[in-house]
């Protein structure tokens, strides 16, 4: 079996498209076909835009057609995790309470990749306001991993993750606020990128955890993820959190290879609750770079351990006040019954969402209540300054630092779904790069047993994006893994 | 009977007159058609952001310079955790523990004519929200089958000024309150109005045993709005109080609203009913912090200050302090007053044209409603003044010729011209006037022979009245003298 147009990168796809050899409106159909074909079964969209994407792409050939020189990103189909707002189209957040919302304005990032020549093809299902490490957590209902349609695709970005691993979309954004980009591009086998706090604009990413959220991307390459972050940042006036900093051409040095680069193995990152074939595959990548020439040497985070206790006081206190606005006088979702403007309120949030959305505003409103506040909120961000510091001595003897992006490969639907710790035990590794604010990338390193993707995580000091695609395409390049999901094998 | 002592502390809320909104580019208007003034960032759509206003934060630093504030090198937008259908994200952007402007003070005139320091707290930085208006026919908001909500306002820059609770009366707060505004006004960092709400002020207070240190119980009144109903609301709630203690009644910490038709104060909440705002840092905004040259910059750029400015009045143009004090507080006349004096008039009657009948001229045209475009510029003025002092217009006259300026705009020359408002100065001319009048007047000519002096200043009066305005009153009298004399 031959692969579709939509199986190729979108680095393949631009060539074949900028060389004339394919159109865009090609590329698109593929696409189209392919969620047609699957998505029934992984349930990876909650919205889906044929016709908004076949239009684009038109327009697009039409203007190739002139001779204009055209993006890398141009003519290929992309998915945004439903939590990015875009104009005119359903924004659901995962969320009843969102049901219907058409926003009034374009998310930045998206508005650059439209900008230049990105086709939407749809909007991708995620845990509810980006809550969740499985997408059970979605008010429609879960998307199913293409790897094992019993099991889970990660989350909260799960959508995005498995619809660019069956080939629904060439590429996807997602968010990470404590790994929600990098532990579904684990279970999923594609290649996940957090990028640098700030560097991504977060105008129009609806907000889950205000200085932890971060636009990231799901792509079936690191070249890939280098070309999408390329396209996405950069200074925005809209965000007065987004970091004044000229963005670097990250293809450059792309193919640098790691000689000489110094890893660091996070020691905490490999003990309990580990799977061995996580840890194994893993360990046998880092010997991998050894052998192409870095120097490997043992890293520490020492303050690893309060990483949880941290991130769920930080997170759910600022989602609460996030949350605050979904009462139903504006826009979305409002309760029927209510007896004066305040029950209506309390009404619409009470039907509104779903109960891990509530489980952390009552987090978040107890840890901030008065007299609590220093003990909890206060206190978590006392170990966020800790965490930043270890990442800053650990960053004085390394260039980049490797762990497993997730404990466990992807488990089955269900699962955890009744043991929040459990569930929330995914993100360990991934949530200390979220507290620092530092770039971490996760790449496919190897299958399980039971032929399930292992991800292995690359973390860099803050705008140490291109040593991380430099380490992280090194990598890839020399595993060479084929990772095409059974799911496609009917296709 | 126990000696009792007031304390009173203001807390002032201030709508900046900034050209857009604090946190977005909507324009800060007010009166426009409901929600026509308002953007995903305004409403509080899902994923928008906050992006301060960096000419409101110069004003609130021009706020603190003038209060002698400190700048503080770092300060913290917080979030005020709170629901409500006019605030759009059911928190308020506002500061806590690290404010923009910390101290500061506040020199009152008072109304005795010394001077009162009251110690400033605090100048922090928020936003305002919309507003609600309930659909019921009570008004009341229990009863309403729907509220209708004005997004307008939403995000408005609001200063919040927060004074120490140094008053010992109404009339001190009251004294506070328009020095304040003063200030605000002559900053031109508001429009300072009152009934508008752009300026808008709660009181705390509360009563404890004169010699005692200890405050105390507070009680918080809001909705005052003008300066008059503040200081009828904290003589209301003064009184409550005392009478309260007299009778040995507890007096509990609590928020009233004042009624202004009543003229009484009624129990809002309870401190136990008070919210908690779980105030924390605002994550999608950086800390500001400001450079001190950039803080320099704008302490050199203030204009002369209210206090100033009067002493200045007073001492190097010799006008009455009551002058001086009326003048200053306005704005517009402050500067039409400066305009005047620039072309060389003298201040003193410069000062009594404007604050006197200019002023009644205006504020008949506000009640009439009429109140156009000012005609009256600062050469009327110095004309005026420059034609009373070389005799040609009389007092009289003079008020007449004001009176058409302010109408039409048209120049006092032409008007004193037009209108034959010239002083009748010659003897001739005023001498046929004098007889008429003397003739029509035999009961009170006399009683002037028969020695009542006082009767000439009705025959003055007269003739005045006879000549249309136009006859000079020293002349008219020392010929009404003359005449009666023979």
């Amino acid at each position: 079996m031959t692969d579709a147009l939509c199986d190729l990168t979108g680095g393949e796809l631009a060539t074949k498209i900028a060389g004339g050899e394919i159109s865009a409106t090609e590329v698109v159909e593929s696409s189209l076909e392919r969620i047609e074909a699957v998505d029934d079964e992984i349930h990876a969209f909650l919205t889906r835009t044929p016709e908004v994407a076949l239009e684009r792409a038109a327009e697009l050939d039409a203007h190739r057609g002139t001779g204009a020189p055209q993006h890398a990103v141009a003519g290929i189909p992309l998915a945004l995790k439903d939590v990015l707002a875009t104009m005119g189209i359903r924004t659901t957040c995962g969320s009843l309470i969102l049901e219907n919302y058409l926003p009034p304005y374009e998310s930045t990032a998206w508005a650059r990749l439209s900008g230049h020549g990105g086709v939407l093809a749809g909007k991708t299902n995620c845990d509810e306001f980006a809550m969740g490490s499985s997408n059970e957590n979605s008010a429609y209902g879960p998307v199913r991993n293409p790897w094992d349609l019993e099991r889970v695709p990660g989350g909260s970005s799960g959508g995005s993750a498995a619809a660019v691993a069956a080939g629904e979309v060439v590429w996807a954004l997602g968010t990470d606020t404590g790994g929600s980009v990098r532990q579904p591009a684990s279970l999923c086998g594609v290649v996940g990128l957090k990028p640098t706090y700030g560097l991504v604009s977060r105008y129009g990413l609806i907000a889950f955890a205000s200085s932890l959220d971060t636009v990231g991307t799901l792509t079936r390459s690191v070249r890939d993820a280098a070309v999408m972050l390329g396209a996405i940042a950069g200074k925005d006036h809209r965000d007065a959190t987004s970091l004044d900093e000229d963005v670097p051409d990250y293809l450059a040095g792309l193919e640098g290879g790691v000689d000489g680069l110094r890893v660091g193995v996070v020691a905490e990152a490999f003990g309990e609750g580990v799977e061995p074939a996580v840890r194994d595959s893993v360990r046998a990548s880092v010997d991998r770079l050894a052998d192409l020439g870095a120097s490997v040497g043992e890293a520490t985070l020492p303050h690893a351990e309060y990483t949880l206790s941290a991130y769920y006081l930080i997170a759910p206190s600022e989602a609460s006040s996030n949350l605050a606005r979904y009462d139903g006088v504006r826009y979305g979702f409002r309760a029927e019954g209510g007896t004066d403007s305040i029950d209506m309120m309390f009404r619409t949030r009470g039907e509104g969402f779903g109960p891990e959305v509530k489980r952390r505003i009552m987090l978040g409103t107890y840890a901030l209540s008065a007299g609590y506040y220093d003990a909890y909120y206060g206190q978590a961000q006392k170990v966020r300054t800790l965490i930043i510091r270890d990442y800053e001595k650990a960053f004085a003897d390394f260039d980049v630092l490797v762990s497993p992006t997730s404990p466990t490969t992807a488990f089955r639907l269900g699962e955890k779904v009744d043991d929040p710790m459990a569930m929330y035990l995914n993100d360990i590794f991934t949530i200390p790069a979220n507290l620092a604010g530092v770039p971490a990338i996760s790449v496919p390193c190897g299958l399980d047993d039971a032929s399930l993707p292992i991800g292995l995580q690359l973390t860099a000091p803050v705008l140490g994006e291109q040593v991380l695609f430099r380490a992280a395409h090194a990598l890839e390049r020399d595993l060479g893994l084929v990772l095409r999901p059974p799911v496609l094998a009917g296709v | 009977m126990a000696e009792w002592e007031t304390v009173i502390g203001l807390e002032c809320h201030v709508e900046l007159n900034t050209r857009t909104k604090m946190f977005c580019a909507c324009h800060n208007e007010f009166g426009a058609e409901p929600n026509t003034l308002t953007c995903p960032v305004c409403l509080g759509h899902p994923g928008s952001l906050p992006v301060p206003n960096r000419e409101a934060i110069t004003r609130i630093v021009k706020v603190g310079v003038a209060l002698g504030s400190e700048i503080a090198p770092h300060s913290l937008f917080h979030r005020k955790n709170y629901f409500y259908p006019d605030m759009p994200k059911n928190y308020q952007i506002s500061q806590y523990d690290l404010p923009v402007c910390v101290g500061g003070h506040l020199d009152v005139e008072l109304p005795d004519g010394s001077t009162k320091r009251v110690g400033i707290t605090r100048v922090h930085m928020e936003e305002d929200t919309g507003k609600t208006s309930h659909g019921s026919a009570s008004g009341r908001i229990h009863e309403a089958e729907s509220a209708l909500i004005d997004y307008n306002r939403a995000g408005v820059p609001l200063v919040e000024c927060v004074s120490e609770p140094d008053m010992r009366a109404p009339e001190e707060a009251a004294a506070y309150l328009r020095e304040l505004r003063g200030l605000l006004d002559s900053l031109e960092v508001s429009d300072v109005r009152m009934e508008e709400g752009s300026l808008r002020c709660d009181a705390n207070v509360s009563v404890r045993a004169a010699g005692t240190d200890a405050l105390g119980v507070k009680v918080e009144i809001k909705n005052m709005n003008s300066v008059r109903s503040l200081e009828r609301a904290l003589t209301f709630e003064v009184d409550r109080q005392l009478a309260a203690l007299e009778a040995g009644e507890p007096l509990v910490q609590e928020t009233r609203h004042w009624d202004e038709d009543s003229g009484t104060t009624k129990t809002m909440r309870s401190k136990e009913e008070a919210f908690d705002y779980r105030y924390f840092p605002e994550p999608d905004i950086p800390a500001l912090e400001p450079e001190e040259a950039w803080i320099e910059e704008i302490r050199r750029g203030l204009p002369e200050l209210p206090r100033a400015r009067r002493t200045r009045y007073a001492e190097e143009l010799g006008l009455k302090a009551e002058v001086a004090r009326v003048l200053v507080a306005d704005r517009a006349a402050t500067s039409l007053f400066e305009e005047t004096v620039a072309l060389g008039a003298e201040p003193a009657p410069s000062a009594n044209w404007i604050t006197q009948d200019l002023a009644g001229l205006r504020k008949e045209a506000v009640v009439a409603d009429a109140a156009a475009e000012p005609t009256v510029g600062p050469r009327h003025i110095a004309d005026l003044v420059a034609l009373v002092a070389d005799g040609t217009l009389s007092g009289a006259g003079a008020k007449r010729a004001l009176e058409e300026a302010f109408r039409s705009g048209a120049a006092i020359a032409d008007i004193v011209e037009n209108r034959g408002l010239r002083q009748v100065s010659d003897a001739g001319e005023l001498g046929a006037v004098v007889d008429r009048v003397l003739a029509e007047n035999e009961d009170a000519a006399e009683k002037f022979r028969a020695g009542n002096e006082s009767v000439i200043g009705f025959l003055v009066g007269q003739v005045m009245k006879a000549s249309g305005g136009s006859a000079n009153p020293t002349l008219a009298q020392e010929l009404l003298r003359e005449r009666l004399s023979r």
